[in-house]
């Protein structure tokens, strides 16, 4: 253990709506260090993969610095993950962070988690998928992580950064929650660059972690009586079995539909929408949504009205009020930073009506986009609605 | 520590069967037992699924009666014959994945160590020889060289037993299985070698044909790995129903291991030995 933790205990809700904040011109990984600074976390534990390793280098300064009782460097990425699934078992606060490819070699673990009951915070710098060898952003790694049963929350600025990564902790802890949650942010866009951020000064962090009030046991050999497994172990041939897995999956699911009210209370509502009479909108998450409030300025100077769904979450998808939102629109276009458009499945599977959706623009591999080609995309749309 | 481990539900009181009521009213955690105490408390439930003639089920029950602090030891198991064992036995475990035991086993121990300074609590990874020397191996080993805390055992049937009987590292070259229908072309994997060159403090390869001295080992194994660091023991344990030996033949198998690649072999390291004298538990 390194030195003692030097903040006082705060309530979430002191932390994010009244201790005393100041502005500070800082990259998307220094906001999640900051963020872990003041989250009272028990262990990190890292693996390093361009765009995360920076953020998890801080972290380790903050671990030198004592903010972080344990910390270190596992093998690889399925190791570490199952690795903090253990200290998760144990009754600790865990952090940890991927992307890409680290994703992908972590990938059995992330179900195991919410299956487990873990609230596992893990941040992901979201960038693309090997082969070929890539190392830039683009956010194709949520496609896959979609059904894995942890609650995903998308980041559009450093701001959100902070206030997410905080809020996570306690999200996931929730006594009717208690899953992972996955915090995203687009791989450099956001990580590797700077913006000013109103960062916490006073010395407060979350109150610790109480492992004996969670939902399920601790596997600590301390709070009888305990269940001897932290899941119930149904590798039979037997109708009672296969309803414990299938019963278990809904639980799973359940606690991510009920992490809703706390998302609200926390972070405001799952998305925020803007101008939602206009007859055309975009739905985005994550820098998508920056490019949109630019491309959305470059149409109202051409007298098009447009206006703006950002999706904060992700998982549990917020299916009702999207569809509210978009009652009315006639044109809605869907500008994502990977080649499956999995948020532009999501809006098409929850919406009546869906021949409504234009689902571009949609660039990946890296590359940016540029507010005049989501502008083009509106004016093509608008053009056939009004053919 | 807690000795209350499990409870009784009252509403099922009743109808639970003989064997589990033995469980929870005369379990192993009530205090440090040898192979000697078998019979006299309930280990491993008679329902558990494994075979007749299992030697898995065999070194289970004696592992269960060596543990120097049962009601405080927490067992990572891996997926595996050995993981169908588990849910019948009054200890914590945990079944997370396959292969990822030593990991998980890591972050527990690391953990607990942190939350409970002044407490003895022992982590013991078991384990199958696929989960520990196959698709395991790099966690394995890495927590050996990051010195954790923790006993590794490993129940070495020389294949993959539940699935079906195929090869395995830990297969001798040579052998006709499933994925190796003309036989095994590499020798079987030196793990206990690779243990002692990796950082464990004790290393140990038996078989269950000595129960008293499996039993010793393992306990042996365990207060090293709580004090010095970590610690490894495997146990052949062959597979009646995929090797086809008859049940009532399969500790005869194991014993005449003893004679060829499984002669008694203990490795100590400088550390272990002064620890083991300070603390006068030479045997
Ligand atoms: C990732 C993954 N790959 C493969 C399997 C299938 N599988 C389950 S048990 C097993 C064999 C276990 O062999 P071993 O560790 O030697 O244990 P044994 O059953 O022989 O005791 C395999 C291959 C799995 N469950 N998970
Ligand atoms: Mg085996």
């Amino acid at each position: 253990m390194s030195k003692k933790n030097p903040l006082t205990e705060k309530p979430l809700d002191y932390m994010l709506f009244k201790a005393k904040r100041e502005k500070q011109f800082i990259t998307g990984s220094e906001a999640v260090r900051e963020a872990v600074r003041r989250a009272n976390i028990d262990i990190a534990i890292s693996y390093p993969i361009t765009p995360q390793s920076e953020t998890m280098h801080l972290v380790g300064d903050l671990f030198a610095e004592g903010y972080v009782p344990e910390y270190f460097r596992g093998e690889n990425e399925f190791a570490v993950m199952s690795q903090v699934a253990g200290a998760a078992m144990a009754g600790a606060r865990v952090f940890t962070a991927t992307c890409g490819p680290g994703t992908m070699r972590a990938f059995e673990v992330f179900p195991m988690w919410s299956g487990s009951r873990l609230p596992v915070v893990c941040s992901f710098m979201t960038r693309g998928i090997n082969a070929p060898l890539t190392i830039q952003p683009d956010t194709i790694e949520m496609a896959f992580l979609l059904e894995t049963g942890m609650i995903m929350l998308h980041c559009e600025t450093a701001r959100d950064i902070y206030d997410f990564n905080l809020a996570a902790f306690i999200i996931a802890e929730e006594k009717d929650v208690h899953i992972p949650v996955g915090v995203f942010m687009d791989g450099f866009f956001v990580t590797h660059t700077r913006e000013l951020v109103d960062i916490i000064t006073e010395d407060v962090c979350l109150p610790k972690y109480n492992p004996q009030a969670a939902p399920v046991p601790t596997i600590d050999m301390e709070t009888p009586p305990a269940r001897l497994m932290r899941d119930p172990f149904v590798m039979k041939s037997n109708f009672v079995s296969y309803v414990a897995h299938a019963s278990w999956q809904q639980e799973v699911r359940a606690a991510a539909a009920r992490s809703k009210k706390h998302i609200k209370k926390y972070l405001g509502e799952l998305i925020e929408i803007e101008n939602p009479a206009a007859p055309t909108i975009i739905v985005a998450s994550g820098t998508a949504v920056s490019q949109a409030r630019e491309a959305i300025k470059l149409a109202k100077e051409e007298n098009i009205d447009v206006g703006l769904i950002k999706v904060k979450v992700v998982r549990p998808f917020p299916k009702d009020e999207i569809v509210a939102a978009l009652s009315k629109a006639k044109k809605i276009i869907i500008p994502e930073f990977n080649i499956a458009g999995w948020l532009a499945k999501e809006v098409a599977a929850v919406l009546p009506d869906n021949g409504r959706i234009v689902a571009t623009p949609r660039v990946y591999g890296g590359m940016t986009m540029p507010p005049e080609i989501l502008l083009e995309d509106i004016k093509q749309a608008v053009r056939k609605q009004t053919q | 520590m807690s000795k209350r481990i499990t409870e009784m539900c009252p509403a099922l009181n009743d109808a639970m069967p003989t064997e589990y009521r033995e469980l929870v009213e005369n379990g192993p955690w009530l205090g440090d037992k040898t192979v000697k105490d078998l019979g006299t408390f309930k280990e491993l439930l008679e329902e558990h699924p494994l075979c007749a003639g299992c030697n898995l089920a065999l070194s289970l029950k004696i592992i269960l009666s060596s543990l120097p602090n049962p009601a405080d030891t927490i067992i990572v198991g891996s997926t595996g014959c050995s993981s169908l064992g588990f849910m019948q036995v009054g200890i914590h475990n945990i079944h997370s994945l396959f292969g990822n035991q030593n990991a998980v086993a890591t972050g527990v121990k690391r953990v607990l160590s942190m939350r409970f300074p002044d407490k003895k609590k022992d982590v013991v990874v078991m384990a199958g020889d696929g989960a520990t020397a196959d698709i395991g191996l790099d966690m394995t080993i890495h927590s050996w060289f990051r010195g954790e805390k923790i006993t590794t055992i490993m129940f070495d049937n020389e294949l993959y037993a539940n699935t079906g009987g195929q090869e395995s590292g830990m297969t001798p070259a040579g052998r006709v299985a499933y994925m190796a229908p003309l036989g095994k072309k590499f020798p079987k994997i030196n793990l206990f070698e690779i243990a002692k060159t990796s950082g464990c403090h004790y290393a140990v390869l038996l078989t269950t044909a000595n129960t008293v001295r499996l039993g010793a080992c393992v306990k042996k194994a365990i207060l090293l790995a709580r004090d010095v660091g970590p610690t490894y023991v495997q146990i052949h344990t062959p597979c009646p129903t995929n090797l086809k030996i008859p049940p009532e033949e399969s500790i005869k198998v194991a014993k005449d291991s003893e004679k060829e690649r499984y002669a008694f072999n203990e490795y100590v390291s400088e550390a272990a030995k002064s620890f083991l004298e300070n603390t006068g538990n030479k045997k």
